[in-house]
């Protein structure tokens, strides 16, 4: 057999591909459209995949493809951003001490996104991770309106007044967030008109609605964030815009989806406000050193038997078999809520006039035109969050946000002891200790060169999210990560990096324990 | 030191007599030079093959060997049973010990130690000795008069191990192995291994209470290097089981020796510390001297090397220490090149023309924390690596300090000197003199403006310190003394200082910057900008007048370069060091004015038979030794410190002669440089040791300079004659090598020349002054 499918772990054909239905269209959303590689029907997926792996196995150039270390290197870092908040004094009062990110692609363009920000007018910080399906437009609105619509929903009645009269007088505006961008992480120009004026009409209803004095909940928030924004999505989509090109840009937001999962730290307090199936993992240490896993989000996907009763119970019981099949949503869709997917929302009627009336790039497109069957009772997906509240508390130590594709190859359990193990380094947190045991200097010598292995590993990535990425893709059925494996994975052609591997999102927040162990 | 500690512990019944060391190729003629520094010591050692090895040490794996060097007289002490010993007959002998008693500071008053104050009362003394170890820092910190004893500890990792199924004999070898950083003993029957690690960890920066050191962590992650070094050599202690780990922190030093010695400023105040884990070692040897020093007042050899005044409170920067340790432990186990310099602790005290000179291409130095140029990298050449400069060979900057050296010869060089002490010494009266004319060899009552070289000798005759000496005014001295001598020289002047409130010394080093234009053109220069004639007509030979340098009013210039080249020392005031470097840069260009460095500095010197204190000179040494009889004031009848002594051996004549050796037949590109430290033959027999050496550029050949001390068939010294010295056939051993090389008791331009040109100097000196 050939070592190829031994080194690789073949995602299951479930796997590739959360939406069973040609992509929209997939480009680097702001330049011009290009169909793109899966936009092909579903059912001859398992054709192609297979057929184009015996087409790389009997290819010879394919198999002197190894990448040395510093190349493999150089791919993983290529994405990577840290951030450590500012010391004053060499002292942070902030109970973040910084963040990692990174992402590693396996769709080209990547589906996934990430944001960061620090709210300005409000204390505490904001982390998100996008999973897009469909395309990347979704995604990519979400990680550059999500915040503002969440910090909007958190000022209080005043801050929003001042904000309101600086825009009605020309005034110029302070501030709401502070971002933390890769380089690679851009926003759209041409849309951001649209998107304030939206974000405008908003906070004009927030302001109505919200009494002087309060302080706005946090959870009630995030929740009305979350609906807000997928509501003027929709919204933006049915009204359309002068632009032809904005109004191709909604369109394609609107048809394409995102799961989100947000978190907002202030203090000890954290909230994570979850749509889909991303996941939010604490890292909490353990007295004798060691780190265990603490899931602050539930997957809203058909393995959440909640979830699923839930969607069958939104429906008739006529739809009982229908609404989710072959564990997914009408029998397409992996996630049970996202943003956009309109799709999954609209009623059928609205979903044509919209395409009627739409630019004439959406009538080649296969995606939009395709309505699902058992199509009977609209909305079927929402964006409404999970929202999950935790008071940190000393032992907690750090937060990973990771897009599915971390979750799916590494256990949460096995992720928190590798961040565990490289924030604090590993010689530190477990000493090696003879005690009362009979060891011989040959077994202490085994022993040791394998800890130095592990650091030096570790001493690799300075970045905890790049070690994670490292371990997700290149580890072997013993845990390590194995350098032929991860040169393989990432040497990948792009059309078949999506079959043994999803994009790959992470960021790790750092919790600071002199501040959250205090009052 | 070290010689005799076997001796003295001898007498305790100690057991083992083997020590071996290991070295793998690229180290082996490591090994020769050696042997050969402890063939000169008299210690027995012999280098053997590895079969040898195999036999006297059967564990050890001796594939990757070349050979070992093996002291058939080296031996192992156990710590506890040496201070058990030692204890019980000193305590015979009436010596009082009281323990679980910690001692809270020490009672100083009018600079004499009185008393011990301790947590179960004070105990009245005369002498006390601060050997506290890893605390002896915060012992000295602790009293009102705060006592700078510059050590840092680090942590220090040894192993035991259970019996060996076949256990150890307790006589097998000490084993060294210094390229796997690690050295071996038997153990009961197992092993002890420890070693001194690339990367050391060092503790205590914040300093901490004494009992912290019980439990301190075993690290194995930290040991795993040394472990496997050990398994590479010992291979079958595979299976051996481990006992235990030890983390015993050692003190370390800011240049990897001990501690010893009286403190200056305080009488009576010893320290015997800081012994980079080599204290049992030394033990012995370092005690015998330390006593002598209590008793009589000096120990009864050189011990300039250990003696902490050599530092001073510039070194007791708990970050400096912290810095620098980690890069001296790992030293301990390291081929030590010559004229390395620690790459921490550095920029500590640089000159104002510090940056002016970096950006024009100097490589530095340290000496006593000052920055100093070693030589100018010319611009358009790569940076020379660090490492490229590590060798015994032909180093790297050859033609860097050749073309320097080219320069002073038939131009003019100007070179950063400010490192170099300067104290003024004044009164009111003629205190100031008085004082100088007992200190001073040489006769200071000169008129105003001479400088006079003169050694500052002790009872023995001995140099403690050799200077130059202006007489500023009638009462006002300007005494410059190398670099390292800032807290020696001030302990020994203010030693022999009468209380007077007339007369003041001051350490004045800060204050000035100094600015040697070495070079026949100097005095083109030096006219141009002061519109004065500097030549030897006008401005004769060691002769010194405030002037004007461009600007700036006030500068001193005198007419001596410390290398008997012609040219000037310029000390000028900081403020206007930029703008005199500047002036005398952009007027010196047509003249081929560059900038030199202190290697070039050295071979100058060195080539005129120049003796430098602190490298030749030392406590033990005299001037009629050292032939510079003619800087001592026999004539007159003045009383000075060492007199009688020279007197004496005036009259039986010198049993050790400082001599310049030439080397012929030495191929400077393919063989081993000389670097000191060299045994000289004389007709085929060991007769002394290279001091220093240098290229001479001008002789194209190799100079050594060093002290022949022969004996006399019975083995007591016997006299120096010139006589004896021309007689002889030299060679001098470098690395196993022995070159033939001429001896000389004087430079090529004769010394008696320059005396007798000085002596009219003087007289037309005096036609001028009044």
């Amino acid at each position: 057999m050939a070592a190829t499918s031994q080194v690789f772990m073949v995602i299951h054909g479930r796997r590739f591909g959360r939406i069973l239905v040609p992509a929209m269209t997939c480009q680097n959303c702001s330049q011009s459209p290009r169909p793109c590689i899966n936009a092909t029907q579903p059912h001859s997926f398992k054709q192609r995949w297979q057929h184009q792996v015996r087409g790389y196995r009997t290819s010879p150039a394919w198999h002197s493809y190894y990448l040395t270390p510093p190349q493999v290197n150089s791919i993983l870092k290529a994405n990577e951003y840290n951030f450590k908040v500012p010391e004053f004094d060499g002292k942070n009062l902030c109970s973040v001490m910084g963040f990692d990110s990174n992402q590693l692609p396996a769709n080209a363009p990547i589906e996934d996104r990430r944001s960061a920000a620090t709210c300005l007018q409000t204390r505490g910080m904001l982390y998100g991770v996008f999973d897009g399906h469909a395309g990347c437009a979704c995604a990519q609105a979400l990680s550059e309106r999500l915040f503002y619509y969440i910090a909007v929903s958190l000022l209080p009645h005043e801050t929003l007044m001042d904000l309101e009269n600086a825009v009605e007088n020309g005034r110029p505006l302070h501030p709401i967030l502070q971002w933390h961008k890769h380089p690679n992480d851009y926003f759209s120009k041409e849309a951001s008109r649209l998107y304030f004026s939206s974000l405008r009409t908003y906070w004009q209803e927030l302001l109505d609605l919200s009494v002087p004095g309060e302080q706005p909940d946090v959870a009630e928030a995030l929740v009305s964030a979350f609906k807000r924004l997928d509501n003027d999505v929709s919204l933006e989509a049915q009204v359309g815009d002068p632009n032809a090109f904005l109004h191709y840009w909604v369109l394609r937001v609107a048809f394409s989806g995102a799961t989100a999962c947000v978190a907002h730290i202030d203090g000890n307090e954290l909230h994570v406000a979850n749509t889909g199936d991303g996941r939010a993992v604490l890292g909490v240490q353990e007295p004798d050193g060691s780190f265990s896993a603490l899931t602050l989000t539930n997957d809203h996907n058909a393995q959440n038997e909640s979830e699923v009763k839930r969607v069958r119970s939104e429906h008739p019981l006529s739809e009982a078999k229908t609404v989710v099949k072959q564990d997914r949503l009408l029998g397409l869709l992996m996630p049970f809520r996202a943003f956009g997917d309109v799709k999954f929302k609209w009623s059928i009627e609205l979903q044509r006039r919209v395409l009627e009336s739409g630019p004439d790039q959406l009538h080649e497109n296969e995606h939009a035109k395709f309505i699902p069957p058992n199509y009977h009772t609209p909305p079927y997906l929402t964006a409404e969050p999970e929202v999950t509240r935790h008071r940190l508390r000393p032992q907690d130590r750090f937060l990973v946000l990771g897009s599915d594709g971390l979750w799916e190859t590494l256990h949460r359990q096995e992720v928190v002891r590798i961040v565990g193990e490289h924030l604090t380094g590993v010689h530190q947190q477990q000493p090696v200790s003879v005690g009362g045991y009979k060891v011989t200097l040959g077994q202490m010598q085994g022993l040791l060169q394998e800890r130095k292995a592990r650091i030096s590993s570790t001493f690799e990535d300075q970045n905890a999210a790049t070690h994670l990425i490292r371990y997700a893709v290149g580890s072997n059925e013993f845990g390590m990560v194995d350098h032929e494996r991860l040169s393989k994975m990432l040497s990948l052609p792009e059309e078949l990096a999506r079959m043994y591997r999803d994009d790959i999102t992470i960021i790790i927040v750092q919790f600071n324990p002199h501040v959250i162990g205090g009052p | 030191v070290y010689l005799y500690s076997p001796a003295i512990l001898w007498q305790k019944e100690t057991e083992h007599n083997l020590k071996t060391a290991f070295k793998t190729a690229v180290c082996l003629w490591m090994i020769l030079l050696k042997c050969k520094f402890c063939r000169v010591l008299g210690v027995s050692c012999n280098v053997i093959k590895p079969k040898d090895v195999a036999r006297l040490h059967p564990l050890v794996n001796i594939h990757d060997l070349v050979g070992a060097l093996h002291l058939p007289g080296d031996s192992v002490v156990s710590p506890p049973d040496v201070n058990h010993a030692l204890a019980v007959a000193s305590a015979a002998h009436g010596v009082q010990i009281y323990e679980h008693t910690s001692v809270n500071h020490v009672v100083v008053k009018k600079g004499h130690v009185t008393a011990v104050e301790t947590d179960r009362g004070s105990i009245e003394c005369e002498y006390f000795v601060n050997c506290a170890g890893q605390w002896a820092y915060e012992l000295g910190q602790s009293g009102e008069v705060k006592v700078s004893v510059p050590l840092h500890g680090c942590e220090h990792f040894y192993l035991l191990t259970k019996p060996l199924s076949e256990p150890v004999q307790n006589d097998s070898p000490v084993l060294i192995d210094m390229d796997g950083r690690i050295y071996t003993r038997a153990w009961h029957g197992g092993i002890l291994s420890g070693g001194f690690e690339k990367n050391p960890k060092p503790i205590f920066t914040e300093g901490r209470n004494q009992l912290e050191i019980q439990n301190m962590q075993e690290d194995w992650d930290h040991f795993e290097p040394m472990l496997s070094a050990l398994l590479r050599r010992m291979p079958g202690l595979e299976s051996c089981e481990i006992q235990q780990l030890v983390n015993c922190p050692e003190s370390f030093t800011p240049d990897m020796r001990c501690l010893m010695g009286e403190t200056p400023g305080i009488y009576g105040y010893f320290v015997l510390a800081g012994m980079n884990s080599s204290g049992l070692s030394f033990a012995g040897g370092a005690g015998k001297y330390l006593a002598e020093w209590i008793t009589y007042g000096y120990p009864s050899a050189s011990v300039w090397p250990l003696d902490i005044k050599r530092f001073g409170n510039l070194q007791s920067s708990r970050t400096f220490l912290r810095h620098r340790v980690m890069e001296v432990m790992p030293l301990l186990y390291e081929l030590k090149v010559p004229r390395w310099d620690f790459q921490t602790g550095r920029q500590l005290r640089t000159s104002p023309l510090y940056d002016r000179l970096d950006m024009q291409g100097a490589r530095w130095m340290e000496k006593h924390g000052f920055e100093r140029a070693k030589y100018f990298i010319p611009a358009g050449k790569d940076l020379l690596a660090l490492d490229q400069s590590k060798t015994f060979y032909k180093p790297d900057w050859f033609d860097i300090v050749g073309a320097e050296v080219k320069c002073c010869k038939e131009a003019v060089c100007v070179i950063d000197m400010s490192s170099f002490t300067k104290f003024e010494l004044t009164s009111a009266g003629d205190q100031a003199l008085q004082l100088l004319q007992r200190l001073c060899a040489n006769d200071l009552d000169v008129p105003v403006g001479h400088i006079v070289h003169t050694g500052m000798l002790n009872q023995r005759g001995g140099y403690e310190n050799d200077c130059s000496v202006v007489r500023l005014s009638k009462n006002s001295f300007f005494i410059i003394s190398p670099t390292d001598q800032q807290v020696h020289c001030w302990s020994w002047i203010k030693k022999h200082m009468p209380s007077d409130p007339q007369l003041h010394l001051e350490d004045v080093s800060w204050k000035y910057t100094a600015l040697n234009l070495i070079g026949p053109r100097a005095m083109d220069v030096l006219s141009e900008l002061s519109y004065v004639s500097m030549t030897p007509e006008h401005f004769p030979s060691l002769f010194c007048k405030e002037m004007s340098v461009g600007y700036a009013n006030g500068i001193r210039v005198m007419s001596m370069t410390h290398t008997g080249e012609p040219g000037f020392m310029l000390y000028i005031p900081i403020e206007y060091a930029l703008h005199v470097y500047n002036e005398v840069m952009s007027v010196g260009q047509k003249y081929g004015i560059r900038n030199a460095g202190y290697y070039a500095l050295r071979s100058l010197r060195i080539e005129k038979f120049f003796a430098f204190w602190g490298q030749d000179l030392d406590s033990f040494t005299t001037p009629l030794e050292c032939g510079r009889e003619f800087r001592v004031k026999f004539d007159k009848d003045t009383d000075f410190l060492g007199r009688d002594a020279l007197l004496r051996q005036r009259v039986e004549g010198v049993s050790r002669r400082f001599v310049m050796l030439v080397l012929e037949d030495h191929d400077t590109e393919l063989d081993v440089w000389p670097w000191w430290g060299e045994p000289i033959y004389r007709n085929g027999e060991l007769i002394g040791v290279t001091t220093s050496s240098a290229y001479s550029y001008t002789l194209q050949r190799h100079v050594c300079l060093g002290f022949l001390s022969p004996t006399n068939t019975d083995g007591s010294p016997a006299t120096v004659t010139a006589d004896f010295i021309n007689r002889g056939d030299y060679e001098v051993d470098i690395a196993g090598q022995r070159f033939p090389a001429k001896a000389k008791l004087y430079p090529f331009s004769s010394l008696f020349a320059q005396q007798k040109r000085r002596k009219d100097d003087m007289e037309l000196s005096n036609f001028q002054s009044k």
